[in-house]
């Protein structure tokens, strides 16, 4: 049989590094193939020459036995070819079918294309009603939209990048079902992951990337995830070191019956929210991402401040009112989940990213900034981090994802802070790193700290905290002491409905219903 | 490639007004000649650069400050304006003429209200979120009227024929010429310390880099706590500060009284010296030099050749829409995409 997609050594290289060298693979029809590798191995840019994209330096791309000739995303659907993103590009403020229509070639007929839509996502378990809004949906709905977009032109390969970062466990099982039920229908299904466990329970075959090198091929159901963890990272990992928590006596940040409307039209309510967090421990946010999280982070971090200080305490002192800037001076850090624009600025170089907010680790000295200061500080992080970088003079957009998060998430560190609130601090971070990130945020949390870590990956949380808050549709639970807790039930609660077998909430009007 | 943009401009500049007096029917060389060399061949005309580019240069420096927080002044001509009637208040009404206070004083009120016309626009922005560009150009307007009103009204001079202008200016409250055979004084060192101060706090200060981080990424200055109002207030103020000390040397330089035009459009003129000079302290002296060569040349093929005198202003929209031009260019390419990607 001839494979549905080979390719034979692609070579790409950037200014500076090897992308993808000498990679090769090839996937059947039917087959699911994963494409395991840490931040930075070069799948993305394998994605992006599979389909077209990106070109190649060097080696070709067969599909069905023929290479592919002037080699563009168009040509690539037009072969069947389709890929989703990790992130989407859905516009909030109009249905579902409006959304499709946009990319579909061919005639205006929203009729016709909301009876395909409802059969199509029906046909593969994932219904979707094709007249709602998409600001109505729930990440996980928002991700069936892409996946019908892409199902609509019945592709003969469907590629997908990380797809499962902002599912619940639930949710991930179904999309499961979905793609087995579409490979055994014949379309080959390219899966891009660092999650072993997902890697083994979905996928036939897998090609793990270390560096742009193809090192090694697997059959993942027959391997272990100990030797599959090896070949992504090229040694061991270390252990991780976490003893008990002795939380200290008083909560160093403390909630109480906060509730607030959202900044914009789409946000979340957040509804008497109370919670508190303690120097020594780390406490968990679970919850699916879009359910209060950003507007919650917003107020702890001071960047929306409140009109009642004493409904967030530092310290037990007031700290509503005061922004962020006032916040930090009492001992806050905080890394965000945005980092380019947010957590850094993209066109300054980094000692520049190193002063927004290290300054007053004596990066200033008389209203100036302290350029050779700033400049060893940000040296510091990025060796302590092992951040990727040409030094202290590269602009922060020039660095990985996960490379920019190590250094941002050092220089709060760095600050030695007494409250470390941290969004995501793992997301696009390879295995390596996380478990550095992870292991810097315990010693900080065991040497005194109180960290309250907001996340939408479940294992995550598990792994590294005391305690455990889920968030869902703008309200906080009770605390969940982790011993006393499963993924189970906190994957419930992140849905905070019974209807286990959807998997995910909607927050939208059959929620709202629900309630009443 | 950031840095070859205004060169590239400039270039084009001279290619697109070539073809423009070709067009008009003169010898493009010649004309170009008389454009762009005539005005430097005498110490005059090396004085009367100095001269327009000294208030063109401090005027930038004003407005890059607040340029580089996307804060958007486009009323320093207006700035200017109040500026340099505050100045000539003092000046005219000054209790003791004699004073060898009152050219400090008048510099002071002319910067005062020039910060004070500002703060107008700052005070709407921070307060209610008006649009600052739409403001500072409004009040631009209402200050050249009030202008107007005054010397054609309260402060026309009684022994001056009618004319609608003030009294002259006692010599206490005017700039010593360095040489009385030309115009240039001593407030072009009024400038320099400007372009100084501009790059030590834009380059090195703490507030600067405050500023820069609000103009490159908000949610970066607000995720630190740099609190986006100052950055209005700081912008708005330094511009107007800047522009009203500008008015003022115009009246205690070259002008000596006021009339209801003052200003050959230095406060807009600065906007365009501030981004050929990519809101760097340097760049802008290099791009006051030039414009200031514009206004000159202008005057020059008007004396020579006739030439119309809007033909300064032309050259300078076809300077700045190609400046533009060029960044875009380089930072972005034309590309045919296939009908249905």
């Amino acid at each position: 049989m001839t494979p549905r997609l080979e390719l034979r050594s692609i070579t790409k290289r950037y200014p500076g590094i090897v992308a993808n060298d000498d990679i090769s693979l090839s996937i059947m029809p039917g087959e699911i193939h994963a494409v395991l590798g840490e931040n930075g191995a070069g799948k993305s840019t394998l994605m992006k020459i599979i389909y077209g994209a990106v070109q190649a330096d060097a080696g070709e791309i067969l599909c069905d036995g023929k290479p592919i000739p002037a080699h563009t995303p168009a040509v690539s659907r037009a072969l069947g070819i389709e890929m989703v993103y990790q992130h989407f590009a859905l516009f909030e403020s109009v249905t579902v079918v409006e959304n499709i229509a946009l990319s579909v070639a061919g005639s205006f007929d929203l009729a016709g294309l909301s009876r395909q839509i409802s059969e199509l996502s029906n046909r593969y378990g994932m219904p979707i009603d094709p007249q709602r809004r998409v600001h109505d949906l729930s990440v996980g709905e928002r991700q069936r939209v892409e996946i019908v977009r892409c199902l609509l032109q019945t592709p003969k390969l469907l590629i997908l990048d990380e797809p499962t970062s902002v599912l619940t466990p639930q949710a991930v099982q179904k999309l499961f079902g979905t793609l087995r039920q579409l490979a055994a229908e014949g379309c080959s299904i390219l899966y891009i992951s660092h999650k072993l466990d997902e890697v083994q329970a979905l996928c036939d075959s897998a090609t793990v990337l270390r560096n742009g090198r193809v090192t090694g091929t697997a059959r993942p159901k027959e391997t272990s995830a100990h030797e599959l963890a090896r070949l992504m990272v090229g040694a061991e990992l270390p252990e991780m070191h976490m003893s008990p928590a002795i939380p200290g006596e008083k909560p160093v940040l403390s909630v109480a019956a906060l509730s607030a409307s959202p900044a914009d039209t789409y946000g979340v309510d957040l509804k008497d929210i109370s919670l508190s967090v303690h120097g020594g421990e780390i406490v968990g946010l679970a919850g699916v991402s879009g359910n209060g999280q950003a507007e919650l982070i917003a107020l702890l971090s001071g960047e929306r401040t409140l009109r009642r200080s004493e409904t967030i305490r530092i310290d037990g002192k007031p700290v509503g009112h005061l922004n962020a800037s006032e916040r930090r001076k009492l001992g806050l850090a905080f890394v965000p989940e945005e980092r380019l624009g947010r957590g850094a600025v993209p066109t300054h170089a980094l000692w520049e990213n190193a002063v927004l907010t290290a300054h007053r680790a004596g990066l200033t000295r008389h209203g100036l900034v302290d350029r050779s200061r700033a400049s060893n500080f940000a040296k510091g992080i990025i060796e302590r981090f092992k951040v990727k970088a040409n030094g202290p003079q590269s602009t922060a957009q020039s660095l990985s994802g996960g490379n920019l998060q190590k250094f941002i998430v050092g220089r709060e560190i760095e600050l030695a802070p007494k409250l470390f609130l941290v969004a995501q601090p793992t997301w696009g971070v390879d295995v390596g790193a996380a478990a550095f990130i992870r292991q810097t945020i315990i010693d900080l949390s065991r040497a005194g700290a109180a960290v309250l870590v907001i996340s939408e990956e479940l294992d995550e949380l598990f792994e590294i905290c005391d305690r455990l808050y889920v968030i869902c549709q703008g309200q906080v639970s009770q605390s969940l002491a982790r011993s006393r807790t499963s993924r189970e039930e906190v994957g419930l609660m992140m849905t905070r409905t019974e209807r286990s077998e959807r998997g995910e909430i909607s927050m939208g009007r059959d929620a709202i219903a629900l309630q009443n | 490639m950031r840095v070859a943009a205004p060169i590239i401009a400039t270039v084009l500049t001279l290619i697109v007004g070539s073809i423009l007096f070709a067009v008009l029917g003169y010898d493009p060389l010649a004309t170009l000649s008389a454009f762009f060399l005539a005005p430097l061949n005498s110490i005059n005309g090396l004085s009367e650069l100095l001269l327009k580019a000294s208030p063109l240069i401090l005027i930038a420096c004003g407005l890059a400050v607040g340029f580089r927080a996307n804060v958007w002044n486009i009323g320093a001509e207006g700035q200017l304006v109040i500026g340099a009637i505050a100045a000539c208040g003092v000046g005219l009404f000054y209790p003791d003429p004699e004073s060898r206070l009152l050219l400090p004083f008048m510099m002071l009120a002319g910067a005062l209200a020039g910060m004070a016309w500002a703060a107008i626009p700052a005070f709407l922005r921070t307060r209610m979120s008006t649009n600052e560009i739409l403001v500072t150009l409004m009040l631009t307007y209402i200050a050249t009227l009030f202008l107007s009103w005054l010397v054609h009204g309260p402060w026309r001079d009684p022994a001056g024929f009618n004319y609608p202008q003030t009294a002259l200016l006692p010599a206490t409250a005017m700039f010593e010429p360095f040489d009385y055979s030309y115009r240039l004084n001593g407030s072009v060192f009024i400038t320099v310390v400007a372009v100084f101060a501009m790059w030590l706090f834009t380059d090195r200060s703490f507030l600067g880099y405050k500023m820069s981080v609000s103009g490159a990424a908000p949610l970066a200055a607000r995720y630190a706590g740099f609190a986006e109002s100052s950055a209005v207030w700081i912008g708005l103020l330094a511009g107007g500060a800047a522009a009203g000390i500008a008015g003022m040397a115009e009246l205690s330089g070259p002008l000596g009284q006021l009339s209801p035009q003052i200003s050959p459009g230095y406060g807009f003129a600065a906007i365009i010296v501030a981004f050929i000079g990519r809101l760097n302290a340097f760049g802008i002296v290099l791009g006051g030099l030039l414009m200031s060569l514009l206004f000159l040349g202008g005057e020059s093929v008007q004396m020579t050749l006739g030439l119309s005198a809007s033909l300064t202003r032309i050259f300078q929209g076809i300077l700045l829409f190609l400046l533009l031009a060029a960044d875009f260019f380089i930072f972005y390419r034309l590309r045919r995409i296939p009908e249905h990607a």
